[in-house]
């Protein structure tokens, strides 16, 4: 589905991805840990199409496409959803008119035709339902004054209107409480299928205890350095990214 | 047939009345007592009508043009423009809308103007646009049936001398400002209402405006009237791009709510903005005022401003009765080299008054924007209440928004909030939209039309949706 070959970018002077490679095929979930700094958002920004970020070097291949021939938003339509780290405020624009809006670009691409106001807010609460949030945040801002939690929750509502082929989740899990976890876990498990993917970019353990990756890659000075299975999530909680970074430069 | 072909269809029956009357050729350029005569003597005026014009005339000679507005323009030459144009002849416009500029069509589109009206939006001569006279008929009927008068000024200057005695002029005088002067005395139509007591309008009334505009010229006149306990909602103006040859206009409308009256005016106000550069665009310099006279009267002025290279307005409200309500919502737009200084001035006069003022601005390109409101409570106003809001919305870096609240405040019962924003729409807010699916486009859209929300609810449904294509419209390419 993703492929990832020896990717370089910098933003302004500074080189962020140096080589990196990575290959994501549908049904799978892979988890990407690494130090801070080491470039995890650079790399969920660039599969998204961030235009600050300038790729100097190798390519990107989803579903046979040249990536990084497509505009932000046709990566969207095309399946694509970024969980961001830090999603913005729009003050003034209702979260509900931003999901119907996202949910009818999409259904547009595909040929189809625009739900109903009537159909998107029976959906809408479904899905709300199953996340535990209140249907009071359709009416309120984007993200305006919600915490940090509810912002990533948020998120997770977005991905499930949408139902991408590939998710990539920038530390959804950071800022939430322990409920919150198991519900935005379930809410990310409820898409897993064999013809999505799904990365998660992640510092903790605990998300990977609910939601079972297939592969976890440590991420350092924008390359993968090590890759594995999911014991290697747990081998890094104990030792440590030191022990990577020693074990790659030897 | 929507309501608005309907009032469409009326007035293009009026407007051909109209034209026979007048179809004569354009006044030479200049003003002077004789081009004043002139024009009273082609609208067949009583001989008070023009007096009134004379001594407008007089005391505009003595005033000068208001200099402290944000604005840059080069100064108008009074002595060169025409004061009275007749209509173009059908034998100069457009035979169909084929001879006419693509782009124009196609912002009539995207405006969703319907088919029918665009060819009569663009000039292009056409008899019979609309097709049915039982339904203009029904619509008149309806309101004879309750006693509102509905018609052009110079009809209710000739058929209703007592209620244009009575009140032109009484809101706004001649002499109130430099453009209300000239107006005074060189007018050429607009609207006249007056709403009989205890009687709700059974419609909302929208200015022939949209079919007529090239009669309704560059001094528009408008007067409404509300007497006791009546109700009306009045719409003015167009969301379709409108061009004019004349460079000038000085509007002038004067509101009057009796006792337990309510007048509700929505404004949708988009004439030509100039090119990118600036040239050919519209001067709009427009005194709006509404008076609560009554107690327990009500005004509210509503208006989505977005064309015009200069726009000059402050739609303001009288509160003289007691208890009496004036409300401003406003949403102006400036884009390119557009330049708007707008916003309202709130007297409040009578016991307990109170007033609302919502005024979001957008500036794109390298537009300038000004708010500029003015909250005064007079020594015997006990109790006054204004709440002001005013917002600004920047795109772009090379735009700007100038806030300028006055505030005269001579009864410390009074109580008096002001709230202030300035946001931009940022690159992340925009990429945010964009990896969900939006365009760049539909992103701004959607961030711009939030903004607004507030004032766009308080425009007639029909009227909003409108309003909001527009803006749409005179945002393109406003990011890039
Ligand atoms: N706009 C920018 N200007 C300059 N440097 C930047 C910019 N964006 C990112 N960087 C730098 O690129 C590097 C990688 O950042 P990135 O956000 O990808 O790290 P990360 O792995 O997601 O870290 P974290 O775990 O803290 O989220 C960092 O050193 C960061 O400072
Ligand atoms: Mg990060």
């Amino acid at each position: 589905m993703l492929e990832i070959n020896n990717l370089k970018c910098r933003i302004g002077d500074t080189e962020i991805l140096r080589g990196l490679s990575l290959t994501v095929n549908a049904g799978e979930v892979h988890a990407i840990m690494g130090p801070n700094g080491s470039g995890k958002s650079t790399l969920a920004l660039v599969i998204a199409g961030h235009e600050d970020y300038v790729v100097t070097g190798g390519d990107v291949t989803y579903n046979g496409k040249n990536l990084l021939d497509l505009d932000p938003e046709e990566r969207a339509r095309e399946g694509i959803f970024l969980g961001f780290q830090y999603p913005v405020e729009i003050p003034g624009v209702s979260n509900a008119s931003l999901l119907k809006a996202a949910v009818n670009a999409k259904r547009k691409h595909q040929g189809l035709g625009e739900v109903d106001a009537f159909e998107f807010l029976k959906l809408a609460r479904e899905k709300m339902a199953a996340l535990n949030m209140d249907p009071k945040f359709l009416n309120r801002g984007v993200n305006e004054g919600f915490s940090g939690g509810e912002k990533k929750r948020n998120e997770i509502l977005q991905m499930a209107m949408l139902e991408p082929s590939l998710a990539i989740l920038d530390e959804t899990d950071s800022g939430l409480d322990i409920d919150a976890l198991k519900v935005v876990a379930k809410g990310i498990n409820a898409l897993r299928a064999p013809d999505r993917a799904i990365v998660l970019v992640t510092h903790y353990q605990r998300l990977l205890d609910y939601v079972e990756p297939d592969f976890v890659h440590v991420l350092s000075e924008g390359r993968i350095v090590r890759s594995g299975d999911k014991t290697l999530a747990l081998e890094l909680e104990d030792k440590g990214y030191d022990w990577v970074r020693e074990a790659a430069s030897a | 047939m929507t309501s608005q072909n309907i009032e469409s269809f009326v007035n293009q029956r009026y407007q051909h009345g109209f034209v026979t009357d007048i179809a004569t050729e354009s006044l030479p350029p200049g003003l002077d007592e004789g081009v004043v005569r002139a024009i009273s003597a082609r609208k067949d005026e009583p001989e008070f009508m023009l007096e009134w014009r004379l001594q407008a005339y007089r005391q505009w000679l003595d005033m000068k043009e208001p200099k402290w507005p944000h604005l840059h323009y080069k100064p108008v030459k009074f002595d060169e423009i025409s004061y009275y144009a007749a209509p173009k002849s059908d034998a100069d416009r457009p035979k169909s809308l084929d001879e006419v500029d693509p782009k124009l069509l196609e912002t009539y589109e995207k405006l969703g103007i319907p088919l029918h009206e665009r060819a009569k939006l663009a000039g292009v001569a056409v008899d019979a646009v609309f097709d049915s006279v039982s339904v203009a008929t029904t619509f008149k009927e309806k309101l004879f049936e309750v006693g509102v008068i509905f018609c052009s000024f110079s009809e209710a200057v000739r058929e209703h001398p007592e209620l244009i005695r009575k009140y032109l002029g009484s809101v706004v005088p001649r002499r109130d400002n430099f453009y209300a002067a000239l107006n005074s005395a060189v007018f050429s139509d607009g609207s006249f209402v007056y709403i009989p007591k205890g009687v709700r309008c059974p419609m909302e009334l929208s200015t022939y405006f949209r079919i007529n505009a090239a009669n309704t010229g560059q001094f528009e006149r408008t007067l409404i009237i509300a007497d006791e306990g009546s109700h009306v909602s009045y719409l003015e103006g167009c969301t379709a791009p409108m061009r004019d040859e004349n460079q000038l206009h000085a509007a002038v409308v004067e509101l009057i709510a009796l006792k337990d009256a309510e007048i509700k005016y929505s404004t949708v106000q988009n004439w030509y903005p100039g090119d990118e550069n600036g040239v050919g665009g519209i001067f709009n310099f427009v005194t709006k005022r509404g008076d609560c006279r009554g107690d327990n009267s009500k005004i509210s002025w509503t208006q989505v401003e977005t064309g015009s290279a200069i726009t000059w307005k402050y739609p303001s409200c009288l509160l003289r009765g007691d208890n009496s309500v004036g409300a401003f919502y406003s949403v102006a737009v400036v884009n390119n080299m557009q330049q708007a200084d707008t916003g309202t001035k709130m007297i409040h006069i009578g016991k307990n008054t109170r007033s609302t003022i919502v005024s979001k601005g957008i500036s794109a390109g390298r537009a300038q924007n000004t708010y500029r409101g003015l909250v005064k409570v007079m020594p015997q106003a006990h109790g006054a209440r204004n709440h002001t809001q005013c917002d600004s919305l920047l795109i772009g870096k090379q735009c700007g928004a100038h806030t300028f609240p006055y505030m005269e405040i001579k009864n410390s019962s009074a109580k008096i909030e002001h709230e202030a924003t300035t946001s931009k729409i940022s690159a992340d807010q925009l990429f945010y939209c964009r990896q969900r699916g939006l365009s760049e486009e539909d992103a701004v859209n959607m961030i711009v039309n939030g903004f607004c929300r507030e004032v766009f609810k308080e425009l007639p449904m029909e009227f909003a949706v409108e309003a909001q294509a527009l803006l749409n419209v005179s945002l393109e390419g406003a990011i890039g």
